[in-house]
């Protein structure tokens, strides 16, 4: 407890573990089968992501690794099938496995990226626009109308088109991810701006508040430590949804071609290439990347659906 | 008395206090319906003082405008026009209000211990320097409000109505004010907790030399804390005076229906006041006095012309046609 009143000045925290009411999640949690299902296979496929440099039999990044007599070899269980090719090679002589989890790498860090920058556009616009009205608010929220009735992917396609033609060409390929983080961020912080827009002013107004701002406290501070806290379990819930979105949007871009390039492939660049070969036969190319992504973005919303229903006490 | 005088013995002075709000619609739905903009007179050129060391109640039905007073007093809202004035504290620097609230369950942080709520006004207006020394203040406030040190780990949520104002209080004594706003502090909570915070409140005041601005709509609690009262009617003070000379000797029709209402003084009543007759809409008050058409022994003259205020004789101050000087 000494702790944070030692902090001077500052005004404090409660704890993490309040914050969250670690408890009623974690009771909940272990009496929903799904939930438990989804969590291990999500520790599972972010766990081999994580540590793909370690477990994959090749570094698909890597030219020197790639050999073409092994290329279009089918799985390990097919006809023609080798060790330790597990689910078999594209046209390149590049492990599936290796380039599926190096992709899910990829697909993940930029759903994580992107769902981060995504929160810290949306909050501050929320907070902002909650919290002081009037024209801010008018203006912050238009531009969300604005952005609203654009779709996703077309903000997407517009955003990594026009920062694409700014960038220099050297750096197109280096700076592809980044300009999908920033195409997915920009497109889909409007919900998290209205959610703590909508929690902003309810809060705003209580009286705790009201006393706060009799003390002078400044509204920078308000806003962080009474308001913000406040605000942060609706946008829990729809940060976990627009993660499974998020990367499903990257795979999208990134199948359409304005992605993530060949040399750097995520799950979205794999399918691309996949499917140009499945009517050729080697299915394997494209299924598996296929399976992969939608494993992923199903156990992240079955995640997301359960914490939206134990977090929300209307449901309950 | 004279002005100098009138500055040493008053915490506040207010002088035709006016707040308007507006209450239009968004301009879109303006154009579309066509309707004009609409502005609400919630406070309507009052004008009090508020003793030093003293209590002033200001007592009226729901949605006269008491809580309006009370912010604008505290500073939470800007006044349209009018004049308030805070007494300079034995400092030298003039009082600056603190406020009470109602709710005791929307007043306190709910993510806060109880420890860091009541610390904060420490913390902001840097009154302790050390951690220890802000930690020993916290638990002596605690004290002050009847809570053990204790309490202070704990959350908003594991207290009572009763304990949770308390804590408010705690923390309004935590900034070191002299002068105390409380909008209606007991009113959310049980007959028999009422009387505990009310005498908690009495026993500050005198610890502390508070000065307070009491805000009710209950009479019996009113008379209980007050030195003098304020009747408030749609906006307006209707009738002021100390509290015996007006329990004793009501002026004011509507104050007399007031204290018609309550049923026994020693039992406070919960309930708010219901007088005969609807209240009039803020958005159109009538014409002339604003209590006419409810008003008992209302004349023709009622109806047309804005009774002025009289001061009496027994410093009552009274806004009615029908009562004379004295
Ligand atoms: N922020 C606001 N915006 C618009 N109208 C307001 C606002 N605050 C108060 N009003 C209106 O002003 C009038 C006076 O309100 P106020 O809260 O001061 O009444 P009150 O005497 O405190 O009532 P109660 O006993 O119910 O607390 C009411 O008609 C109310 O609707
Ligand atoms: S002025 Fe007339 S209407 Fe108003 S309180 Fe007096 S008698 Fe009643
Ligand atoms: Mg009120």
């Amino acid at each position: 407890m000494t702790t944070d009143v030692s902090k001077q000045g500052a005004t404090p925290r409660p704890s993490m573990r309040q914050r969250i009411r670690n408890s009623d999640v974690w009771w909940s949690f272990t009496h929903s089968k799904s939930a438990i299902v989804a969590a291990v296979i999500l520790a599972v496929l972010v766990l081999a992501a994580v540590f793909a440099p370690l477990i994959a039999p090749q570094n698909p990044y890597d030219a020197a690794q790639l050999d073409m007599w092994k290329a279009e070899l089918p799985p390990m269980w097919e006809q023609g099938g080798e060790w330790p090719y597990l689910l078999g090679t594209d046209t390149q002589g590049r492990d599936m496995l290796s380039a599926i989890l190096y992709g899910t790498r990829i697909s993940i860090v930029i759903g994580l990226a992107s769902v981060a920058l995504s929160l810290v556009i949306g909050m501050t616009a929320g907070l902002c626009a909650g919290f002081f009205g009037g024209y801010i608010d008018n203006i912050l929220m238009r531009l969300g109308d604005i952005t609203l009735s654009i779709p996703t992917i077309l903000i997407a396609i517009l955003v990594s088109t026009v920062v694409r033609q700014l960038l220099p060409a050297d750096l197109r390929e280096i700076g592809a991810a980044a300009v999908l983080v920033l195409a997915i961020a920009l497109s889909s912080w409007v919900q998290y701006a209205r959610t703590v827009r909508a929690q902003t002013i309810v809060e705003r107004s209580k009286e705790y508040v009201q006393a706060a701002r009799l003390l002078k406290v400044p509204s920078r501070r308000i806003l962080a430590y009474h308001i913000l806290p406040n605000t942060l379990t609706p946008v829990l819930v729809a940060a976990t949804l627009n993660f499974g979105m998020a990367i499903l949007t990257e795979a999208t871009l990134s199948f359409l071609g304005i992605g993530m390039p060949p040399g750097q492939p995520s799950l979205g660049t794999l399918i691309r290439i996949g499917n140009q070969f499945l009517f050729s036969g080697s299915w394997w190319i494209v299924l598996f990347p296929v399976i992969q992504l939608c494993l992923l973005v199903v156990v992240v919303n079955i995640l997301g659906d359960w914490l939206r229903d134990v977090l929300n006490p209307k449901l309950r | 008395m004279t002005a100098m005088l009138a500055q040493k013995t008053h915490a506040l002075r207010v002088e035709g206090l006016v707040k308007t709000f507006d209450v239009s619609a968004p301009w879109l739905n303006r154009l579309v319906e066509r309707k004009p903009r609409q502005h609400l007179q919630a406070v309507n050129d009052i004008s009090f003082e508020v003793p030093l060391g003293g209590c002033l109640s200001l007592v009226g039905e729901s949605g006269c405008g008491k809580s309006t007073v009370a912010r604008l007093v505290t500073g939470l809202y800007s006044a349209n026009s009018g004049k308030m004035q805070f007494a300079s504290g034995p400092d030298g620097k003039t009082l600056s209000a603190q406020m009470i609230f109602q709710d005791p369950y929307a007043s306190l942080n709910p993510r806060w211990r109880v420890k860091n709520i009541i610390a904060e006004p420490i913390r902001e207006l840097k009154l302790r320097k050390s951690a220890a020394e802000i930690d020993e203040r916290v638990v002596e406030l605690l004290k002050t409000v009847g809570l053990s040190a204790s309490d202070g780990q704990k959350f908003p949520h594991e207290f009572s109505g009763g304990q949770r104002q308390r804590i408010s209080i705690a923390r309004a004594l935590a900034s070191e004010p002299r002068f105390l706003v409380c909008d209606e502090p007991t009113s959310a909570l049980d007959v028999s907790v009422q009387a505990q915070v009310l005498n908690l409140m009495r026993r500050l005041q005198d610890e502390f030399g508070l000065t307070y601005l009491f805000i009710s709509h209950d009479m019996s609690v009113v008379r209980h804390m007050s030195d003098r009262i304020a009747v408030m009617y749609l906006g307006r003070i209707v009738e002021e005076g100390d509290t015996e000379e007006l329990f004793a000797r009501p002026r004011h029709p509507y104050t007399q229906l007031l204290l018609q209402t309550i049923p026994n003084i020693e039992k406070p009543q919960r309930d708010r006041i219901t007088a005969g007759g609807e209240v009039p809409s803020p958005f159109k008050p009538p014409s002339g006095c604003p209590f006419h058409p409810r008003c008992p022994s209302a004349t023709a003259r009622c109806s047309a012309e804005l009774p002025k205020v009289r001061t009496l004789a027994s410093g009552t101050r009274v806004a009615c046609h029908l009562v004379q000087e004295d």
